[in-house]
């Protein structure tokens, strides 16, 4: 093992930090990312500051201990058996908390990966609604969008996978108690929606972006709390990855770089 | 002695009708009865509603024209996340949908299993599953909490396909690998129920494959056995085999070629059996390995 902690923490390895982030107060939650660096994310939280995390392999074990993505015959301790059916009575029992995928995301967090251009004959189908509709109203989601571009933060979305605060605002209550959406964690910046109309917000940027750059990427008006903003008018920037954070990421959970595959240094 | 319920594809194939509804077991491109939905792509039913987990076995009923409407959670090939020519039946408009919540579309399952019309859930509500689809209602609970709920129906299946790692000639049936998925409930759900198999073995050496939760499949729910040794190929069924990835990643290019698309369908469709299939596989594999 030679991996160079001394160089600087790169984005992609920033972007993991806030994925683990997401996760750091569901104890006893299953933590289910879906893609490498939400992956490598909620390893690292359970490896750090989240131990009483619950991990999936993916395929129908809870795993402990640490393990690299990316190997599938990495050894791993198995401490429970979730065939996909236990899976979804996990997710309508509320203990799981996901960080999936978005092709678009808008304002409200309402999220599409399932079609562009409508649903009748679409444009071009994508993954289709998935769990999504039932991930929303049953437990905590977060998203991650490697691409933060006007394509991908849009004014609205052509299709609502995982409905976003203003959908479930029209549901109303009760059935819209167990919703929430966490964070949305992009190669920009972090946002989330502790807002008083649940509004998209600029939680902090990632170093070295400015809110210019995010601005012209979003095609939407993101909130900003001004009570956050310090003496230098500056934005609350995500924090760097430790160095034990760092010897993590590149020594353990993802010895083979498979990060920089998903977002390019 | 119970019945011997072994069936050769073909007269499996004969019991169906064109129209009918069936439900496919399996999940993406994992333990799929494919060479049960090879045999139905030989004949000429057609109009079909299929039920699944969708992965190859949807794509190719797509391709090859069967499908009249595809009920489903998702259609992938796992390491390919989209299956490819459901994704161009999708966009040329072929095909009606029913696309669901994957656990709204468990409960469709569970509901046909218990003869239920439907069962509840919250998963839908907000998101544009219940306008995609204008035939799904909700319901409110009588209780004091009032709330409303999607009320998922249950699928009709005619019949279902399930293919498991070892079967007795009666119809009990046993799975080895990480996940039953819901095979279990296409057999109870279905009106018949044919399980193909990597391989018949006498019941009484079933504890000799694994533990009893494995034999999860019972004759209760099935109506006919076949032997088809690599009968998901290309699709995983561990620990028999793993998926044929170069096998897959060849079959999803097919999508974006004419000419690559009818090769494929006159080497590995266009066969007699299943026995042929696995000759023209195996012909194929050598080729690319020599």
């Amino acid at each position: 093992m030679t991996a160079d902690t001394t160089k600087a923490a790169s984005r992609v390895e920033v972007c993991i930090v806030a994925c683990a982030e997401a996760f750091r107060h569901d104890q006893d939650m299953l933590c289910n990312p879906i893609g490498n660096v939400p992956m490598i994310g909620g390893r690292l939280a359970r490896a750090t500051f989240a131990p009483d995390l619950v991990y999936t392999d993916a395929v129908s074990v809870l795993v402990a201990g640490e393990y690299p993505v990316g190997v599938p015959d990495a050894p791993k301790t198995v401490e429970s058996y979730t065939p996909y059916r236990t899976v979804f009575d996990i997710v309508w029992s509320g203990r799981r908390h996901v960080l999936m995928g978005a092709s678009q995301i808008d304002q409200w967090g309402n999220q599409n990966i399932a079609a562009i251009g409508g649903w009748d004959k679409p444009k071009a189908q994508l993954l289709g609604l998935r769990g999504a509709p039932g991930n929303l109203v049953n437990h905590p989601t977060s998203y991650w969008v490697p691409q933060h571009t006007t394509r991908s933060f849009v004014q609205k979305v052509d299709v609502v996978s995982g409905p976003g605060y203003d959908r479930m605002r029209e549901v109303g209550a009760p059935a819209n108690k167990f919703h929430e959406v966490c964070r949305v964690i992009s190669n920009l910046g972090v946002f989330d929606f502790d807002t008083p109309d649940r509004r998209m917000r600029i939680r902090s940027l990632h170093p070295g972006v400015t809110l210019e750059e995010v601005r012209d990427n979003t095609a939407f008006d993101l909130a900003i709390d001004k009570t956050a903003i310090d003496e230098t008018a500056r934005l609350p920037e995500s924090r760097l990855p430790t160095d034990e954070e760092l010897l993590l990421i590149r020594e353990v959970l993802d010895p083979n770089g498979l990060r920089d595959r998903e977002l390019p240094s | 002695m119970s019945r011997d319920k072994r069936m050769t594809e073909e007269e499996i194939i004969g019991e169906l009708r064109s129209g009918m509804t069936i439900g496919i077991g399996g999940w993406g491109s994992r333990r799929k009865p494919m060479s049960l939905v090879r045999a139905l792509l030989r004949s000429d039913i057609c109009d079909l509603t299929v039920v699944a987990y969708g992965g190859p076995d949807i794509g190719l009923l797509c391709a090859t024209g069967k499908v009249k409407k595809a009920i489903y959670g998702f259609v992938s090939l796992d390491s390919i996340p989209l299956e490819p020519h459901f994704r161009q039946a999708r966009q040329s408009g072929a095909i009606e949908v029913m696309e669901l919540d994957e656990g709204a579309f468990y409960l469709g399952l569970l509901a046909a299993a218990h003869r239920m019309p439907f069962y509840p859930t919250r998963a839908g509500l907000g998101s544009d599953m219940m306008a995609m689809n204008p035939e799904l209602r909700t319901i409110t609970s009588p209780y004091d909490d009032g709330e409303t709920l999607v009320a998922m129906p249950a699928f009709e299946l005619d019949a279902a396909f399930i293919h498991m790692n070892r079967a007795d000639t009666s119809g009990n049936g046993q799975f080895l690998g990480p996940d039953l998925y819901f095979d279990d409930l296409f057999a109870m759900a279905a009106k018949k129920t044919y399980m193909s198999t990597e391989k018949i073995i006498p019941t009484e050496d079933f504890l000799t494959q694994g533990p009893p939760h494995t034999l999860r499949i019972s004759r209760i729910f099935v109506d006919g056995v076949v032997e088809a040794p690599q009968g998901a190929h290309f699709c995983e069924c561990p620990p028999d085999y793993e998926r044929d990835e170069a096998f897959q990643r060849m079959y999803a290019a097919t999508a974006k070629d004419g000419d690559a698309w009818e090769e494929f369908r006159g080497r590995f469709l266009e066969v007699a059996s299943h026995e042929e299939y696995l000759k023209a596989v195996a012909a194929y594999e050598a080729e690319i390995q020599g």
